[in-house]
């Protein structure tokens, strides 16, 4: 008997939403970053999680990154022929970040991040109780 | 024979692998929640302590008894202990409140509402545990007739003290 599975699969969840965190920081950083061709513009990312059955441990599952993925969403054209890196015919490609999906994102990666951590100190808690039995 | 040793630990040391079971699914649906298609799952505690109960049940009477009535397969054995194949009877696929667009049927509200009771009834379940482990008490303190007093779980009260009697 051991809650140590529940780290394990706590820890999972920890590491795939921070992975989350990183490319919606990734995303903001590059809002603003603007290419000279429609393929030379940043591409949002988004990761897809996968459930990751835990060897040994029936019926519980981790949870991984599948992959990371760029969104398929074209570069938005815009006419800007001061600008040091237009075209022959002075049009910029910027990416298609939406700031108000990727803060919703951000923040339901934030709380599932918590609430892995609130697993985590449970189960810590719990096997330290159970550790503490024969005193 | 029965004897009033026979289980001094009652059903909390049956109660407390089986939390620890249903605190594993539940951690598995936590970590979940955002993966697509993940159907949220859900452990019968009822069942699972009721089946653990039967089974200690035809172990504490069967032929083979070791010392303590743990039977020739030791502790986990008469505890039912619901690790391995046997508990996977007790975990059950639970239907969704509202469908997601990804399929996923965790409810993380739902799960977080659930995390809190197992961890809150398990420390009185360890404080049960623990009286009989430590032994029977010494003649000043041993008081005839009196239940046993089971300390609430406060989040202020991490450091899992004796069991001690009221003043």
């Amino acid at each position: 008997m051991s809650s140590l599975p529940i780290f394990d699969v706590a820890g999972s969840a920890l590491s795939a939403q921070s992975v989350r965190l990183n490319t919606i920081a990734s995303n903001l950083a590059n809002a603003d970053t603007v290419g000279r061709t429609p393929d030379g513009a940043y591409k949002p990312i988004e990761p897809t999680f996968e459930s990751a059955p835990l060897r040994g441990q029936e019926g519980m599952s981790g949870v991984k990154v599948l992959r990371v993925d760029p969104l398929d969403k074209p570069a938005i054209k815009r006419y800007e022929p001061g600008h040091p890196m237009a075209d022959a015919e002075g049009y910029i490609y910027a990416p298609d970040v939406d700031p108000v999906a990727q803060m919703v994102n951000l923040i339901s990666a934030s709380r599932g991040y918590q609430a892995n951590v609130e697993v985590l100190n449970s189960a810590r808690e719990l096997a330290l109780a159970t550790l503490t039995i024969g005193r | 024979m029965a004897g009033p040793f026979d289980n001094p630990f009652g059903l909390s040391a049956l109660s407390l692998p089986l939390r620890e079971q249903r605190l594993k699914v539940l951690s598995s649906n936590l970590a979940n929640a955002d993966t697509p298609g993940y159907q949220a799952q859900e452990f019968d505690f009822q069942r699972a302590l009721k089946g653990a109960e039967d089974h200690q049940r035809r172990v504490t009477a069967g032929p083979s008894r070791g010392p303590l009535g743990m039977g020739g397969g030791g502790a986990a054995e008469a505890m039912g202990l619901a690790d391995g194949p046997d508990f996977r009877r007790y975990v059950t696929t639970r239907q969704a409140l509202q469908p997601s667009l990804d399929g996923n049927t965790v409810n993380t509200e739902t799960e977080n509402a659930a995390f809190g009771p197992p961890v809150r009834e398990a420390h009185p379940a360890h404080a049960v545990v623990r009286a009989p482990a430590r032994g029977p008490m010494p003649p000043s303190t041993a008081q005839e007739g009196r239940p046993l007093r089971i300390p609430r779980a406060r989040p202020d009260d991490r450091d899992h003290g004796p069991v001690r009697e009221p003043p």
